[in-house]
């Protein structure tokens, strides 16, 4: 090793990155559950992890409460929201089996709404939430555990394990499962596939408004960066894998810490190239992903 | 009508529009006219790939950038005429759609359209990082002040440049609707696997399909740096772009070169008179409404409408 060989700032950025990448898992996750078990294309995924943001600030400004405890707590309105929208896309596409390029485009515009609303109640300015530990860090020898990272990471580590537990352990997630392999199957032995989806969409949802929290505790943010995260959540979700969990975790991971060297080493403006750089190679030389079937 | 016959038609109303503006003195007219005949470009070059063979681009705003920066570039390096920046930016948004028309070779679908989006960001990243067309700074870029035609304001060359590509557009939609390559694309929207069985040389037909679509969405681009005088790649990669070439041809319909030209002049005008009334963020709230309502309630457009109506009468 050189002696100016930087060790502090790859140590750091090795720590950042796979903080980063914790995040990253709880805003892939549903996109894991949704695009890769449920066949929906939910391209509007990351703009339910702005609205998330926003709601959470809304109510750590009026209150002072802690935006992530918040997001927990208003959980069940995001995942009513998910119950909507599958039925809507159930009903005028899937129903029809037109769910390919309509469903896409439909997605596509609710994306677009979503992010135009948000301007037009909140405008353009980036706003940020405050909890109590938003200003300290942890320091251990030369490297920094910024809490504003470290505590997103917990509770994000802690849903996509949650969520791969009831994916395994419960009667209901098993039946998810089922769906994601055999649809048909299912449907023949009389089960009701419909149900099983629409909650497992709603799920997915209830993930995005959670994940929103983190995402506001981290960085400030401003409606149309939803934007960046569109590759990054399918990027996640096809390197790790379709329909994975332990791969979407995995493929996160390798996303922060790809970013995050890019960051150090080239400049902040040049990591969204290497999330949709990645995606696009993904997509081109190995689409089954890294830990695919 | 044959396309000879269709194209005389279109260059001749080219001509009669370019003709008839002489009598409009207010300056905001052109301005919006040039705004809507640049979605008609937009629209119909997306449902040449989109409608016509089923593949989804999401990236319609790279290809307009394309060919806005290399327009910018051409200022920077040499100030050729408008033709030479225009001929080359949809040569290079060409190579572009090239490049994705091999894509699907490996990607359908789903896929395809996550990954057209995905190439937009990374383009995006790109212009942003390179100093020589402005980064992300932007670029400022000065109208010619000597105007041909004895024309008076430079808005008037770019209206008459506009009418004259968005009339190119709709030709080269419809010969390709009307030849055995509309025919195969078709195909290829309805089964692709049995349009291979079939004969169909789909790879080859995709990839004109897309190098052409590309190549007309770039050509749409050329003009915008003159337009606005100043280019910044959040402008020229504007997402409203991406959302308008798909919504504009599912409004209309993506059957028929008809079909984006009615959504664009439609939804177009709309957020024209919009953003004048209201404001810009409402006029892609319509949009975005439109589409959603258009695509869940009248999945063929307004000429799916249409057809619906005549079949009604017979």
């Amino acid at each position: 090793m050189p002696a100016d060989f930087p060790t502090a700032l790859v140590l750091n950025a090795v720590v950042a990155g796979l903080l980063l990448g914790g995040f990253y898992a709880a805003v892939s996750v549903g996109v894991s559950i949704s695009f890769g078990m449920l066949d929906v294309v939910n391209i509007a995924h990351p703009a339910f992890v702005i609205l998330g943001s926003y709601i959470a600030y809304l109510v750590n400004d009026r209150t002072g409460f802690d935006p992530i405890a918040a997001s927990i707590v208003l959980s069940p309105l995001f995942f009513a929201l998910g119950m909507l929208i599958y039925r809507i896309y159930y009903l005028c596409f899937e129903k029809r089996g037109q769910e390919s390029l309509r469903g896409l485009a439909f997605f596509f515009g609710i994306l677009f709404i979503t992010e135009v609303a948000l301007v037009l109640v909140f405008g353009v300015d980036y706003r940020m939430a405050r909890s109590a530990y938003s200003d300290t860090t942890w320091r251990l020898g030369p490297v920094d555990f910024p809490m504003r990272l470290v505590v997103p990471f917990l509770v994000s580590i802690a849903m996509v394990i949650g969520v791969q537990l009831f994916l395994t352990h419960t009667f209901f997630g098993r039946a998810v499962l089922a769906v994601a392999q055999d649809a048909l199957a299912l449907r023949l032995m009389g089960v009701n596939t419909f149900r099983v989806k629409e909650f497992a969409f709603a799920l997915s949802i209830a993930t995005a408004g959670v994940a929103g929290a983190f995402l506001i505790v981290i960085q400030p943010v401003q409606p149309s960066i939803g934007r960046e995260y569109i590759g990054l959540v399918f990027a996640v979700c096809v390197l790790g894998g379709m329909g994975s969990i332990w791969g979407t975790l995995a493929g996160a991971f390798v996303l922060g810490l790809a970013e995050s060297f890019t960051s150090t080493f080239f400049g902040p403006s040049w990591a969204p190239a290497v999330s949709f750089g990645l995606l696009l190679a993904t997509l081109a030389f190995k689409p089954a992903g890294l830990f695919g079937r | 009508m044959s396309n000879r016959a269709f194209a005389a038609v279109a260059f001749a109303s080219a001509l009669a529009l370019i003709a008839a503006s002489q009598l409009v003195t207010n300056d905001y007219y052109f301005s919006a006219a040039y705004t809507v005949l640049q979605f008609v470009i937009l629209a119909t070059a997306w449902n040449i790939l989109g409608g016509y063979a089923g593949y989804v681009n999401f990236g319609s705003a790279a290809f307009f950038a394309v060919g806005a920066y290399s327009s910018v570039f051409l200022y920077k390096a040499a100030h050729p005429p408008l033709i030479v920046m225009i001929v080359t930016g949809t040569l290079a948004a060409g190579l572009l759609g090239l490049a994705v028309g091999y894509l699907t070779l490996r990607m359908r679908g789903v896929f395809f359209a996550i990954a057209t989006l995905a190439l937009s960001v990374v383009l995006y990243t790109f212009v942003v990082n390179w100093d020589y067309v402005g980064g992300a700074r932007g670029a400022y870029i000065l109208q010619p002040r000597d105007l041909p035609f004895g024309l008076k304001r430079y808005i008037q060359v770019l209206y008459a440049a506009m009418v004259l590509m968005a009339a190119f557009a709709l030709v080269v939609a419809r010969t390709i609707e009307t030849s055995a390559i509309g025919r195969g694309l078709a195909a290829i929207r309805d089964d692709e696997l049995a349009a291979e069985c079939a004969g169909v040389p789909t790879l080859r037909l995709k990839i004109l399909a897309a190098t052409v679509s590309g190549a007309l969405m770039g050509m749409a681009g050329t003009t915008f740096p003159y337009y606005l005088s100043y280019v910044e790649p959040s402008a020229a990669f504007n997402l409203s772009y991406a959302v308008n070439s798909i919504a504009m041809p599912l409004i209309g319909g993506m059957m028929s070169w008809l079909g984006p030209l009615l959504g664009a002049l439609l939804l177009g005008t709309v957020q024209q008179v919009v953003q004048v009334t209201v404001s810009s963020e409402w006029n892609l709230m319509i949009v975005g409404v439109l589409l959603v309502v258009f695509v869940t309630l009248a999945p063929n457009g307004i000429m799916g409408w249409v057809e619906a109506w005549k079949r009604r009468r017979k």
